[in-house]
């Protein structure tokens, strides 16, 4: 076990690293074909994507982006205590950024809870009714935002999952690579969220 | 093995710090900038100032920087790629 473990950190880190990067190049495919969604059918509609994003909460919104700012920067730091070898700073970098991904879940559930509440969701009355713009607008934001919220589920468990490793094992290179790609998977979902904020929340 | 010399760069917290208080500001600007209406420019605007941050966060917390040549062409080349769709959606699109 320990022969392998060796072998593993000479050869692996950084192909483990290159890995990770060309899986992030296809999300950003994935997200950048829902963007282009976006930018087309903004050009038809544009007064209904102006009229829907000003029924969105700013404020929502732009608490959101900061607490998702601020949880990549923990994320970051935690990968910096990482390298620093110091483990319990690495840990309670590790909890906060969990705890900033909960607190952006737990406000996005509001908001969507608002809008639902509102009559505003996929095929609504409401929305069936009105104009095919606003229709397609919020949409959009369902599975924009919808996909985005799966990409924070998902990078919480797989930063859980680093950090109990980190716990069980210690500072070794293995648990290093592994909080280093959780990191980037939650960098680019911090980047998204980047681009998601103006188009949707911020629309003239 | 200039690689290897690469791997060890370690960011500080107070450069990193520094990073988020450049996206928390940014976040700032382009609150504010939606607020003036310049017409479609907004929209320009907006992504610009977006590109920025997504910018900072790939360069300093993704430590994209420090990294390789070979990742940062590979990064370029996604983009480009995604250039090339929206490019032709939209010469698709506009000539209806």
């Amino acid at each position: 076990m320990k022969g392998r473990d060796t072998m593993e950190t000479h050869t692996d880190a950084a192909g483990i690293k290159l890995g990770m990067w060309i899986f992030l190049f296809s999300e950003i495919m994935l997200f950048g074909g829902l963007f282009v969604l976006y930018a087309v059918y903004l050009t038809t509609f544009t007064p209904d994507f102006v009229a829907g994003g000003k029924q969105l909460d700013l404020s929502a919104g732009a608490i959101n982006t900061i607490i998702l700012l601020i949880s990549s920067f923990t994320m970051a730091a935690s990968v910096t205590a990482m390298r620093r070898e110091t483990k319990k700073k690495a840990l309670v970098l590790l909890g906060l950024t969990l705890f900033f991904g909960a607190l952006f879940l737990f406000n996005k559930y509001v908001e969507w809870g608002h809008k639902i509440e509102a009559g505003i969701y996929p095929n609504s009355p409401s929305l069936a009714a009105g104009p095919p713009g606003a229709n397609i607008f919020f949409a959009l934001y369902y599975i924009i935002t919808g996909l985005h919220g799966l990409h924070v589920i998902i990078g919480m468990i797989v930063i859980g999952f680093g950090a109990a490793k980190v716990a069980m094992r210690g500072v070794s290179t293995r648990t290093h690579t592994l909080v280093e790609n959780s990191g980037l998977y939650w960098h680019l979902v911090d980047m998204i969220w980047i681009f998601v904020f103006p188009l949707f929340y911020l629309v003239i | 093995m200039a690689s290897h010399l690469e791997e060890t760069h370690i960011s500080s917290y107070k450069s990193l710090f520094g990073v988020l208080l450049a996206l928390l500001a940014l976040t700032g600007v382009t609150v504010f900038a939606s607020t003036i209406d310049i017409g479609s420019w907004n929209v320009a605007l907006a992504l610009l100032i977006a590109s920025v941050k997504a910018s900072f966060v790939a360069l300093f917390f993704m430590h994209l920087k420090y990294e390789s040549r070979f990742l940062k062409i590979m990064f370029i080349i996604t983009l480009m790629f995604l250039g090339i769709i929206i490019g032709f959606i939209f010469w698709d699109v506009s000539f209806r």
